[in-house]
């Protein structure tokens, strides 16, 4: 690995005559699980789009395996901030799953395709295999909208794999799970990431959940951007210089990381940034 | 209703002999061929419409084409070529004037009701103007199935077989930019353009169903068909079949029933399909009872 698969170079995004942020320098290498942190509104999920290539950085440089954001899009999967479909919704799971496969192709599935051509066979297994590895077979044949949000979650991370993505990019995965749902999709993503190599970039509310598989964190604040690992990052003095402010972060007994004293806790899910 | 061309039909409950007595008329078999052609365009634009939320844009998309059948009339024209120029254009001003298309579906009414509004008005002068010579109105409003042409049949085939062409070429990227549009887009899917297009084969297919329902009724072919398959299985290229199947017989019973009877056929094609719909709701009600 000499160079990353993601490399930012003094890095920045406007949005308007607004700058998120800037002077961002990150290296993200194959394989590693990556976290974005942050309170809301500093720019988390435009971090994500700028590397899909759908928001233009403003300053810097950015290359995805060495070429344009965006010219590599089909070795990427992408898991949009929480959408929920509507209820009345009536395309399969699976349906779902497959246009994660080949919805960019034109053209019409030809029915009983799978009776005269390999490829097509190969297609349905790879999605019936992707269904199984994200635990989602009992319910994948029902109408998407009729799932609950943490079986439309499994599915939709089952539509970011199926293509076999070398890089996942997350949008906050685990908003909208309950606690046990959080923990078994995080270790979903951790058994991706660490099995099959792929690099997983995850912006989360909150860290915890996925604290243990972390390789490194990456923490967009008002006052700046930090990167490194989880303890070199979650910090009292850190976050005191990303936020201008008095920051405490305090561990407890099990390992969980508290973060006390930040104008916008970046756990809870009431909060405004106003800048 | 055809009574006014001379004819008394009874119906004898032999079905066989009613529908060659049917049949021996050319306006007749124009018809059923109209209905048909008419019915599997809508039905598989319509199920696409319905997938993306947009009956309000295809119920305006017809409504235009009112104004476009009484201007075309008005100024000599076929009134098929007015009902295809108004919806299309209508559909483009839909897709393209900013905040029309470009924000999601929900955004889209405020435009789209604006657009209806005066188009309703525009062809409401254009009647007027002509000098209530123009009788009709009425069958542009709520349909007619007398005196369609060879040459109307074949317009719409042409319309039709072209608009499904378009739509077999994008059908796949069609659907998961309906319902992904973000990952679509993460995935090279021209989710724009998928939409403008989409307007405007959603333009052709109400252009083709205001010619038999009329403007006001075009929901009868263009959403009940697709609602009433989504309902009853969630594939999708079943759906889509069933769709077909049921928008043909819908039609084609109307047809028939029309042709016996005194009264429209917008009435018994809508009908028909609504109590096709409500069965069908019934039906899954029924079986969630069951489980």
């Amino acid at each position: 690995m000499v160079t990353g698969l993601i490399e930012l170079r003094a890095a920045a995004i406007r949005v308007g005559d607004r700058t998120l942020w800037t002077g961002v320098d990150l290296t993200v290498a194959a394989g590693e699980f990556v976290a974005v942190l942050g309170p809301n509104g500093v720019g988390k999920s435009t971090l994500i789009k700028a590397i899909l290539g759908v928001v233009p950085l403003s300053a810097g440089s950015l290359t995805v395996d060495g070429a344009a954001p965006g010219a590599a899009n089909g070795l990427v999967g992408y898991l949009p901030q929480r959408r929920s479909f509507d209820a009345q919704l009536r395309v399969r799971g699976t349906d779902v799953v497959r246009l994660g496969l080949d919805g960019h192709r034109w053209g019409v599935p030809l029915p009983w395709a799978r009776r005269f051509s390999a490829s097509a066979r190969a297609d349905a297994a790879r999605v019936a295999e992707v269904i199984q590895l994200v635990g989602a077979d009992a319910y994948a044949e029902r109408p998407v909208g009729e799932l609950s949000g943490g079986e439309q979650q499994r599915l939709l991370i089952a539509q970011a794999l199926a293509s076999r993505p070398r890089l996942l990019l997350l949008d906050e995965p685990l908003d909208s799970l309950d606690l046990p749902n959080q923990s078994a999709v995080a270790a979903l993503i951790s058994r991706i990431c660490h099995d099959d190599g792929v690099t997983v970039i995850m912006v989360a509310h909150d860290v915890n959940p996925i604290l243990s598989y972390l390789d490194r964190v990456v923490y967009i604040a008002s006052g700046g951007v930090a990167a490194g690992t989880p303890h070199e990052v979650i910090t009292s003095e850190t976050l005191s210089r990303l936020y201008g402010t008095d920051i405490e972060v305090l561990a407890t007994a099990s390992g969980q990381l508290v973060v006390v004293g930040q104008p916008e806790a970046p756990a809870h899910h009431h909060d405004r940034h106003a800048s | 209703m055809p009574t006014s061309s001379g004819l008394d039909p009874v119906l004898t409950w032999n079905l066989v002999d009613d529908m060659r007595q049917v049949l021996e008329f050319p306006f007749m078999v124009n018809a059923f061929r109209a209905g048909a052609i008419v019915a599997v365009l809508s039905g598989l634009i319509g199920w696409f419409m319905v997938l993306r939320r947009q009956s309000f844009a295809g119920h305006t998309l017809a409504v235009v084409g009112f104004p476009g059948a009484a201007g075309a009339v008005l100024v000599g024209v076929s009134a098929v070529y007015g009902l295809f120029a108004f919806a299309v254009v209508a559909a483009l001003v839909i897709a393209l004037v900013p905040g029309g298309g470009t924000r999601g579906y929900s955004e889209e009414s405020a435009v789209t009701g604006t657009v209806q509004a005066f188009a309703l008005a525009c062809g409401f002068l254009f009647v007027s103007l002509y000098g209530g010579i123009l009788s009709g109105s009425n069958a542009l409003l709520f349909g007619s199935f007398l005196g369609i042409t060879q040459a109307q049949v074949v317009v719409l085939l042409a319309a039709a077989a072209a608009a499904l062409l378009v739509l077999a070429a994008i059908a796949r990227p069609l659907l998961f930019a309906s319902i992904d549009p973000a990952v679509a887009a993460a995935r090279g899917v021209p989710v724009r353009a998928m939409s403008v297009v989409f307007l405007v084969l959603l333009a052709v297919a109400a252009a083709e169903v205001s010619q038999i329902t009329g403007t006001l009724l075009v929901f009868a072919l263009l959403v009940v068909p697709a609602a009433t398959a989504q309902l009853l299985t969630a594939r999708p290229g079943l759906s889509m079949v069933l769709t077909v199947v049921l928008g043909v017989s819908v039609t084609w019973l109307a047809l028939f029933v029309a042709y016996f009877s005194a009264y429209p056929l917008g009435f018994f094609l809508t009908t028909i399909a609504f109590a096709l719909y409500v069965g069908a709701v019934g039906a899954r009600r029924f079986r969630a009872v069951g489980r």
